[in-house]
């Protein structure tokens, strides 16, 4: 019998099963959660960088209508609640141990941002919460702020933390620095650059937000929050925080909306909802106003490096030297210590063969919301040095930048390839995707174009980015030697129903990325069962063993493949079945489209017989297995996943107004092999989309008393449609060698090698004027100063001071 | 917001009253600027006077050589109005540029011209056409009233009823937007019209101000050459972190020579 069905496995544009729930409003967020008796939150923040807390009058505020109660840091304390965890802890030279001051809920003593929380209230209504909290009288006693790297380094700087006197909270290093050394004592040039690293604020499009709810019958908390990974919620606010064992607290995240990394980390209101709601026996709910989040999201990026490569004289990279400081904010966030470290310098070979490599980091405290991953994080930063180096090391050596890659790329009989900064690369394929992308983005014709756009009287340049990024980061036993103070495996349990329906509880966590729809097509090929018959269940620690939820690219390379080992026990039990009912031996019974088969026979039985005689076992081999088609699995990688690829950009900028619009933008990635080709192509869009608003708008601005000026999306420009041109979006794969799928990983890719291919399109548009380097972002101001005031663009002004 | 008293008149004399009654009161249009101010609590007023009800506030028609525009009028209604598209496109064409699509239909001329926003684009138009903002009392010269950042010759109780905009020869607008916020960066209107040549300027000083030498050259020769070398001293501009003084003035050139090729 033929029946034609569409073909909904691996490699099919499936739509988005998720879609027709968030386009027609009846997505369900924890914003519109409301439970019976629910009160409301307000946090009451600070409007300082850096003071001491005296007094903290709030009698007046808890007269007020409505207000049940008023909570501030000595209450917490006074509770026995602990700091916010940080998730890793680095080691620096000399076995020093990182700084680790305490992150209280509500600051105790000083306050070190503006944002950092300071009491908070809980009434009947937001309105009156938050009336309840401008009736607190708090007296600070204003300290000098510490407002940026530079503040914070420079001597004599007042210190935010006790524990970190200089305001330095690691000082690391990786590589070889002798043999770096000696690599740029027979050099025969060394090219010499420094950039910052913009910081960004990550403004998912929807606000955080935690609701709190208590059983005081079963003893049970339940927070819903606005998570990439309850589990770890779950893990650093039960054991750290509230001290509230596992099998008593239930975190569940429904659906988010966007994350990019902001909500990976315990956030203090999460446990003061959790707490509150306890204290009050009533369910408590806050959510983040937008300028909230503009000054208590975890923001991204900032980095100041300085960085030295040493080239022979037919343009080979001998040696790479990198110091960088990284800003961490106020407090250590919960992945804030890895990211410039083992996200970032472990990057700093990147798809060449650079043979000795030395990286330093020293990370800073500064009086700003507290600095962590997002998209892409650390491998951004690398990837923007990188290759903005290679440039500058092409245009000082004299060489063709394709043809200075093209010398030093790590070719692809070279792999497995070690790199000289711990990372061991299995696959890539760096001269396929980028002679691809320069096909597909015309490289050859570019300078016709660029003599059109002068005749328009406008500079035209073209810019070339090649990177590679580490994904689904890995194995739990590395991380735990380089300071993980968790497993970074994944876990999928897989139940199948009596009929055949299966639901998959997965350990990872959909903030966008279309995970119902590219699971599920992964169980429809591997199972043969129909697609509308696969459920995807993810965000609830009440229904999923355990997982550490979604970020780095991971999902599918590491949840995806411990789905793959599940789905392979429900096969193997299958067939033990299936061998039983047919009256074969278990090894001549094979399985694919569904069916499983006696080798050679015409005889089978299709799954769903299979799950049926499972939970049904009348005639079933009980002595040797149980009944029932539930099988869960934990799958801890063996390495990084490396994903790579060329991103092109062109760029035309109108010299009157420095006005920078992206042209054309081509990018060919290597993202390994591809489940659902239309969302890969939507996921590679949204990072470049990023990536260009990094490099030409997005900025981050603090004036020198650490008050955040870029507050707003009056002050903070995000990228829209009409900044964007029509993407040239490819792929071309090399398949990951040590999971199942052959999968690498797409959400990251996009933000990654975007940024410096855009500038190196804004530094070639004005190569006639002598410029040789451009600070992100290229805002129009910036360019135009550079033209007409003969200026570096390092040294505008950040700010209005 | 803080809690406040909501009224909705139904004509301009009872709104008048209510604002007279209580100088903590405040006037609502499309309330493009007051929302946001009372929804982070930076306004605390006691009534809110909502004028969407009054009907006198509403309409397009030409009086002579005079397109008289309502108050109440939304920024897409400006843009799409055959009898302001026949008589002054260039208008037209810079009311489709304000905001978003939902701002556009949200937003009025007369909360616009009220509240006198340094980056807003209307003043600029009615500084360049020569305009004349009716209020329930009087009529002022749009020379007489801007007086400064969110300042105007309002009395605190004074509503805008309409603006005449006089129908120019010819007229242009072009501007940059504010990355950010999208609001006008710097813009330029320019209009030769029964007055003379005018050109506005938005966005680039703390109020919107005319060019004298712009016009003066323009009065002289036509053409987007006159004004492009002519230099706009940066001293009183604004300077923030989106653009500094020095910038903004460049753009008063660069802007005033896009909207005259505007012009045409």
């Amino acid at each position: 019998m033929n029946v034609t069905v569409p073909f909904e496995g691996i490699g099919a544009s499936v739509r988005r099963k998720e879609d027709l729930r968030f386009l027609t409003g009846r997505g369900q967020y924890t914003d519109d959660l409301n439970r019976p008796g629910q009160l409301h939150a307000w946090i009451l923040r600070s409007p300082h960088a850096h003071a001491r807390l005296g007094r903290i009058g709030t009698a007046a505020a808890a007269a007020m209508p409505g207000v049940l109660a008023v909570y501030t840091g000595q209450d917490l304390a006074a509770a026995g609640l602990g700091g916010l965890p940080c998730g890793w802890q680095v080691t620096g030279k000399g076995g020093k141990v990182m700084a680790e001051p305490l992150h209280p809920v509500l600051a105790t003593g000083k306050v070190r941002h503006v944002g950092d929380p300071v009491a908070l209230v809980v009434a009947e209504t937001r309105a009156q919460a938050r009336d309840a909290a401008e009736a607190i009288e708090v007296d600070y006693a204003p300290l000098p702020a510490i407002a940026t790297i530079g503040a914070a380094t420079a001597p004599g700087a007042p210190a935010l933390h006790d524990e970190a006197p200089d305001n330095i909270c690691f000082d690391w290093e990786i590589g070889d620095a002798a043999a770096t050394d000696a690599a740029f004592a027979r050099a025969h040039k060394v090219v010499r650059f420094d950039t910052t690293n913009n910081r960004l604020v990550p403004n998912a499009m929807e606000p955080r937000a935690a609701l709190g709810e208590y059983d005081p019958n079963s003893g049970e908390h339940t927070l819903w929050t606005t998570s990439q990974n309850p589990h770890v919620i779950r893990l650093l606010m039960g054991a750290f925080v509230l001290k509230v064992p596992e099998h008593k607290l239930r975190v569940v995240a429904l659906d988010v909306g966007g994350g990019f990394g902001s909500k990976i980390y315990h956030y203090a209101e999460e446990a003061l909802v959790t707490w509150s709601a306890a204290q009050l026996k009533r369910p408590v709910k806050w959510t983040a106003e937008r300028s909230e989040s503009f000054v208590s999201d975890a923001h991204g990026r900032d980095h100041v490096t300085h960085a030295e490569l040493a080239l022979d004289q037919e343009g080979r990279f001998l040696g790479l030297r990198v110091a960088t400081l990284a800003n961490m904010g106020a407090y250590l966030s919960t992945f804030a210590p890895a990211v410039p470290t083992y996200l970032s310098a472990t990057l700093l070979a990147g798809v060449y063969t650079t043979p000795v490599i030395h990286g330093q980091v020293k990370a800073v405290f500064t009086s700003t919301v507290p600095v962590d991953a997002y998209r892409g994080a650390g491998r951004p930063e690398t990837t923007y040095l990188l290759e903005r180096l290679v440039d500058v090391a092409a245009r000082e050596m004299g060489m063709d930048r394709t043809e200075i890659r093209r010398k030093n790329f790590i070719r692809p009989d070279q792999f497995p390839y070690q790199t000289p900064v711990a990372l061991q690369y299995d696959s890539g394929d760096y001269e396929a995707t980028l002679r691809i992308a320069l096909d597909a983005a015309d490289f050859a014709g570019f300078e016709a174009r660029r003599a059109e756009a002068r005749a328009r009287g406008k500079l035209r340049g073209i810019g070339i980015s090649t990177y590679l990024e580490a994904c689904g980061i890995a194995p739990s036993k590395l991380v735990g030697q380089l300071g993980a103070r968790a497993g970074l495996y994944e876990v999928a349990n897989i139940r199948v129903h009596p009929t055949g329906s299966i639901s998959v509880f997965t350990g990872t966590h959909s903030h966008g990325q279309g995970h119902e729809t590219t699971f599920a097509q992964l169980v429809t090929e591997r199972l043969g069962v129909p697609f509308d018959q696969v459920e995807i269940v993810h965000g609830d620690t009440g229904k999923i063993p355990f997982g550490m939820g979604t970020y780095g690219s991971r999902s599918l390379a590491v949840g995806g493949a411990a789905m793959v080992k599940a789905m392979d026990k429900i096969i193997a039990k299958g067939k033990k079945i299936a061998a039983h009912l047919m009256e074969a031996a278990v090894e001549d019974i094979e399985f694919s489209d569904g069916q499983f088969r006696v080798a050679g026979t015409d005889r089978s039985k299709a799954f769903a017989e299979i799950s049926m005689a499972a939970y049904v076992p009348h005639d079933y081999p009980i002595d040797e297995i149980e009944p029932g088609l539930e099988e869960t699995a934990f799958y801890d990688p063996k390495n990084f996943t490396f994903p790579g690829g060329c991103h092109i950009c062109e760029v035309e900028i109108d010299p009157d107004t420095g006005e920078v619009a992206v042209v054309n933008f081509t990018a060919c990635d290597d993202v390994g092999r591809v489940i659902n080709p239309m969302i890969v192509e939507g996921q590679i869009q949204g990072g470049l989309a990023q990536g260009i608003g990094q490099a030409l708008i997005e900025h981050t601005v603090y004036d020198r008393d650490g008050q955040l000026l870029s507050a707003s999306f009056n002050d903070y420009a995000m990228p829209r449609a009409k900044d964007l041109p029509s993407f040239q979006v490819s792929t071309s794969a090399t398949l990951c060698t040590h999971n199942p799928l052959g999968v690498k990983g797409c959400g990251e890719v996009g933000a990654i090698g975007s940024p410096p291919a855009v500038m190196n399109a804004v530094v070639d548009a004005l190569r006639d004027y002598g410029v040789t380097h451009v600070e992100m972002p290229a805002t129009p101001v910036k360019i135009w100063s550079i033209i007409h005031q003969g200026r570096s663009g390092a040294d505008l002004p950040a700010a209005a001071e | 917001m803080y809690d406040f008293e909501y009224h909705k008149p139904s004509s301009v004399a009872d709104a008048v009253k209510l604002l007279a009654a209580d100088p903590e009161a405040k006037a609502i249009s499309g309330g493009m600027t007051l929302l946001p101010a009372l929804k982070h609590r930076l306004n605390k007023p006691t009534y809110v006077v909502d004028l969407s009800g009054i009907a006198e506030l509403r309409g397009v028609r030409k009086e002579g050589d005079n397109i008289v525009i309502g108050a109440l009028t939304k920024h897409y209604e400006i843009a799409t109005h055959p009898q302001i598209l026949a008589a002054i496109p260039a208008l037209a064409r810079m009311a489709a540029t304000i905001g978003d699509t939902q701002v556009r239909n949200r937003g009025t001329i007369g909360g616009s011209l009220a509240n006198n926003d340094p980056a807003a684009d209307y003043p600029a138009a009615a500084l360049a056409l020569g305009a004349t903002i009716v209020t329930d009392r009087r009529s002022i010269p749009a020379d007489d009233f801007f007086l400064g950042m969110f300042t105007t010759a309002l009395e605190p109780d004074e509503l805008v009823t309409g603006i005449s905009f006089p129908i120019p020869e010819k007229a242009g607008y072009a501007k940059l937007r504010n990355p950010a916020s999208r609001y006008s960066m710097t813009g330029v209107f320019v209009a030769k019209g029964p007055s003379g040549v005018r050109v506005g300027v938005n966005g680039a000083a703390p109020c919107a101000f005319r060019q004298g030498e712009m016009e003066t050259a323009l009065t002289a020769n036509w053409s987007p050459d006159a004004v492009a070398g002519i230099k706009q001293s940066p001293d009183e501009l604004n300077s923030d972190i989106h653009g500094s003084a020095e910038y903004r003035a460049n753009l008063v050139a660069v802007m005033a020579k896009r909207a005259v090729a505007d012009a045409g």
